[in-house]
């Protein structure tokens, strides 16, 4: 299998502050990969340079599909089949559930399709479409996360990145919605989860990657590491 | 009576008129977030440029809005790209600064050209008026301005609610990072706003310019009256604003009839500060 997406050697700062060292790591085809750290260990900003809205300096490369994509706007980046679920799922608030999912399909090549990927997401987290008029801002956090989740696969991606989806979340939800990516997976999406939650991040990924100050400090498949060696590595043990 | 009548028809037709004022500041307030203090001195502008062109073209001045529109879209588009957009994220002062100065450029420019003479864009369709009663009359010019300006601010809210452009407008104002994530190229979609609202400004000023005598430095007078329709209607509430326009022309033409002409601006402007005191939200606000 061929990876789809490579990150190489990133430095990320703000300001002075360096938040991501020199982290790589590297994703296949079709395959979950998780991303664990503790809150501050640079997950989110490694997100951020990989999504082009990183607002710092950084170093280092990045490859989508063998495109070099450093440094390119958000929206090339979409365009190109990589979609983003943003920590706190970040709906817009004040539009209704189906005006979100149909931003969702914003970029030109998503548009024409629009209608069917609207009834897969509809059919994949039905509640959505019960809700389909109401403004988003009104719905209950798993809720919010649903419309984060199906307004991402409305452009058609090839690849997902769900940036701590299961943050606030009751445990029941957060089930519910790992259950729904592991389904999308299967249909043949290639899944990036980054994550606080070892266990369950072990328990649905293939190959993870642990980050602690800003490096890559351990990585493998999950079948082959044990909890407690993703946890020292984890709290830097 | 009939003066009564006549009054109540005359400011709704105008309150129409003062909708398609508010309506270009109303979205860009709502918006972008910038309080546009040049939105009155474009307008002005729109009218003194299809001045320009029944001069050259002969035409009358409906035709002239088939060049003015596309101009003020330009306009718009231009003056976010290249002097708002580089300070949107320097907090709410400096974009106010940027408008304030452009209000100053744009008036003394019209004043160096133009002179400080009266102009109107003449069209004999002002003296035209369709009788209802002896006394009771629809003025037409008002007639057609009321009904454009509705027809602008429906096709406004259409395009909001049911294009991609209008949904990533919206979107950008919710949550500018996740619309950027969706692919919305955040810096062009707030010039495309812009320039949308200078379409409407341009609208409002080819109107107001057959209707109305108006100067080099009209644009303060009309400023005043967009920002009045805007608080009243609720910022960013397009049907709202629209209502409000009815309002505040109502007041100012019935609370005329009924006690002088000399109270016609300070009566509207009462209604504004009533606005204020009891609803601040304005009238379809939510907050």
């Amino acid at each position: 299998m061929s990876k789809i997406l490579r990150v190489e050697n990133i430095d990320a700062f703000y300001g002075d502050f360096q938040a991501v060292q020199n982290a790589s790591f590297a994703v296949e085809e079709k395959e979950i990969a998780s991303v664990i750290g503790t809150n501050g260990a640079g997950k989110s900003t490694l997100m951020r340079v990989i999504s082009g809205t990183h607002p710092g300096k950084q170093n280092g490369k990045i490859f989508f599909k063998d495109t070099d994509i450093t440094g390119w706007p958000t929206h090339k980046i979409v365009d190109m089949g990589l979609s983003i679920v943003p920590e706190g799922g970040r709906v817009f608030g004040r539009m209704s559930v189906k005006d979100n999912l149909i931003m969702g399909s914003y970029i030109k090549g998503a548009r024409p399709g629009a209608a069917t990927a609207l009834e897969r997401v509809y059919e994949l987290f039905p509640i959505l479409k019960e809700k389909a008029e109401h403004p988003a801002g009104s719905l209950s956090g798993g809720q919010r996360q649903m419309v984060a989740i199906g307004r991402a696969l409305m452009a058609n991606p090839e690849a997902v990145l769900f940036d701590e989806i299961s943050l606030g979340l009751a445990p029941t939800v957060i089930k519910d919605i790992y259950a729904r990516i592991r389904q999308l997976n299967k249909e043949g999406l290639t899944v990036i989860l980054v994550e606080q939650d070892v266990k369950r991040s072990l328990k649905t990924c293939e190959t993870a990657f642990v980050m602690l100050k800003g490096k890559v400090v351990l990585e493998g498949k999950s079948k082959d590491l044990t909890e407690e060696q993703v946890r020292n590595a984890y709290f830097g043990m | 009576m009939d003066a009564i009548i006549q009054a109540i028809i005359q400011g709704i037709l105008l309150g129409g008129l003062y909708a398609v004022l508010g309506i270009g500041m109303s979205l860009i307030f709502g918006i972008v977030k910038i309080t546009n203090l040049a939105h009155g001195d474009f307008i002005i502008l729109a009218a003194f440029i299809s001045y320009i062109f029944m001069g050259v073209l002969g035409c009358n001045p409906f035709l002239t809005l088939i060049l003015v529109i596309p101009i003020m879209f330009v306009v718009g588009y231009v003056v976010q790209n290249t002097m708002l957009n580089k300070v949107l994220s320097r907090g709410d002062e400096p974009p106010l600064l940027v408008t304030f100065g452009l209000s100053i450029i744009i008036q003394n420019l019209l004043l160096y050209i133009f002179t400080a003479n009266a102009h109107k864009l003449q069209t004999p369709l002002l003296l035209k008026a369709i009788p209802i009663t002896e006394d009771v009359r629809i003025p037409v010019m008002y007639l057609i301005a009321c009904i454009v300006s509705i027809f602008v601010i429906l096709a406004l809210a259409f395009y909001m609610k049911n294009t991609y452009q209008g949904r990533a407008i919206k979107a950008a104002s919710d949550d500018i990072e996740a619309a950027r994530l969706m692919g919305v190229n955040v810096k062009s979609i707030y010039g495309i706003a812009m320039g949308i609202a200078m379409m409407t400004a341009a609208v409002a000023g080819v109107m107001l310019g057959t209707l109305f005598n108006f100067y080099s430095y009209s644009g303060g007078t009309y400023l005043i009256v967009a920002f009045a329709v805007v608080v009243i209607g609720g910022i960013g509430n397009l049907y709202g604003t629209l209502f409000a326009g009815f309002v505040f022309g109502l007041a100012q033409i019935v609370g005329a009839q009924i006690l002088g002409a000399e109270w016609q601006q300070l009566i509207g402007y009462a209604v504004l500060l009533i606005m204020l005191i009891f609803r601040p939200q304005g009238l379809f606000g939510n907050k």
